[in-house]
């Protein structure tokens, strides 16, 4: 198939970036979408053009590295896919597509469709992890009970990849559901509920000190999530928060 | 405690109590004013026991004048902040393939509901406080027998007070279907009764502005 992509291109973080068009020819519909951008910046190096930067890296839908908006979405037309999951056979011949970076305050863009998302890092590094003596005193973890129906919730909440398609897709740029999932995969396990108060207390005044905007439940973010992660994480999120404002 | 009114999360909870709140205001006043088209007789006592008893003058009034503006100043801050927070804006966005109109544009029907409000504070309440506080009649009285009832259907004689209303309450119903739900999963309840509680929350959004639609609609063709 051929078609007309219009890319946002942006020299590095200073400069002003704009949409540019650009033409492929013979693209096959087995490819995947990064495939596509593949065969594009061969042509672009091919004529001595500067090749798009984008970023990808296991291409197996698992890393959380591609984050591509296109034709309005995050990671495109498809559900539960990322970026490079996104075949072109989701597309028709002769159609134009429009290729954005994820935009938010908080992911500046470094170039082109390059974003950085080191602010979803540094709410993990305020928050999302459990203290564990691991000097060799560790106690088996089938020890401490738990039940089948928390251990499945706390597993789907911690199959988020941080990938940023929850913000990207956030009519005000929340970053409530990637929170809430992280919160919630300690919250609902054992060893996660000694530190709960303190973890989300503070993962929440980092997630605000980033810039992320307010959630408006409009569930933009769940729809667009490539793992399928339900807005009853920032639910629990807020109960959790709330419960630990409540009790200081 | 302290601060948690700073925090996004706790931002939003004061959001929903006070939607709570409002909603069920809306309520009883869509209950009493039900009662001028079944017992115009009921909504007159109705209608001098609410404008006379100290309790609901003096602390429950005050409650909900504050209370609607915290609603739409708050609503307005926090566009305001989502607005900054988001940065360069999209070259093409398909807002409608994840989320509903209604959802998107809670800020465009509740502006909509602000203006409907300060027409009908011009209508009702301002002469309703200048004849009680101003003037210092405490009756409820002309020529003999209770006004409320008698005001209501005058208000209602021209079409384009009637229109403007209807259209007033077709925002009203566009904010409370996203509302009503946004409200309870702002205050952390999604669990088994979800389902149920959307189901109750679009009967509400419905129900309740097609009803003021149709007392509206009812008094101008009655009158």
């Amino acid at each position: 198939m051929n078609l007309t992509l219009k890319i946002w291109r942006q020299k590095d973080s200073k400069a002003k970036g704009q949409m540019v068009d650009y033409k492929v020819t013979e693209i096959s519909e087995h490819m995947s979408f990064l495939e596509m951008m593949d065969v594009l910046n061969e042509q672009l190096v091919n004529s001595g053009e500067e090749p798009v930067a984008f970023d990808h890296d296991c291409r197996e839908g698992i890393c959380g590295m591609c984050s591509m908006y296109i034709n309005g979405e995050a990671h495109g037309p498809d559900r539960g896919i990322t970026t490079c999951q996104l075949h072109m056979r989701m597309f028709n011949d002769g159609d134009t597509i429009t290729i954005e970076p994820f935009r938010a305050a908080a992911f500046p863009v470094i170039k082109d469709l390059v974003v950085d998302r080191m602010a979803f890092e540094r709410i993990q590094q305020a928050g999302g992890y459990i203290s564990v003596n691991t000097s060799g005193n560790t106690q088996d973890a089938n020890n401490i009970p738990i039940s089948k129906h928390a251990a499945d919730e706390a597993m789907d909440a911690a199959t988020c990849i941080g990938c940023g398609a929850c913000v990207a897709s956030c009519k005000n740029s929340s970053a409530m559901l990637f929170v809430g999932a992280k919160v919630s995969q300690y919250a609902l396990l054992p060893q996660g509920q000694v530190e709960a108060a303190d973890r989300v207390q503070n993962m929440v005044a980092q997630m605000d000190l980033e810039g992320f905007g307010n959630c408006t439940n409009t569930g933009a973010c769940e729809v667009e999530c490539p793992k399928g992660i339900s807005l009853e994480n920032i639910a629990r999120m807020n109960r959790e928060y709330l419960s630990a404002s409540l009790k200081g | 405690m302290s601060g948690i009114l700073n925090s996004s999360i706790g931002r939003k909870f004061a959001m929903a109590l006070s939607a709570f709140f409002l909603m069920i205001f809306v309520l009883q006043h869509f209950v009493i004013n039900l009662f001028s088209v079944l017992s115009p007789d009921t909504f007159n006592e109705i209608s001098h026991f609410m404008g006379t008893f100290w309790v609901i003058q003096y602390v429950i009034q005050p409650i909900l004048i504050i209370g609607v503006i915290f609603h739409f100043v708050m609503g307005f801050v926090l566009e305001i902040k989502n607005n900054k927070a988001n940065g360069v804006k999209y070259a093409k966005n398909n807002g409608a393939a994840n989320s509903t109109w209604m959802s998107r544009n809670m800020i465009w029907s509740g502006g909509f509901i602000l203006v409907f409000l300060v027409i009908h504070f011009i209508d009702f309440w301002i002469p309703e406080i200048n004849t009680k506080y101003i003037v210092g009649d405490m009756s409820g009285m002309h020529n003999g027998e209770f006004r409320y009832f008698h005001e209501l259907q005058e208000k209602f004689v021209p079409i384009w007070r009637v229109a403007l209303y209807c259209v007033g309450f077709v925002f009203l119903a566009l904010h409370l279907l996203h509302g009503f739900d946004s409200a309870f999963q702002s205050v952390g309840a999604n669990n088994k009764y979800t389902k149920g509680l959307k189901g109750f929350g679009k009967a509400y959004a419905i129900i309740i502005p097609l009803g003021f639609i149709f007392i509206a609609l009812f008094h101008h063709f009655n009158h």
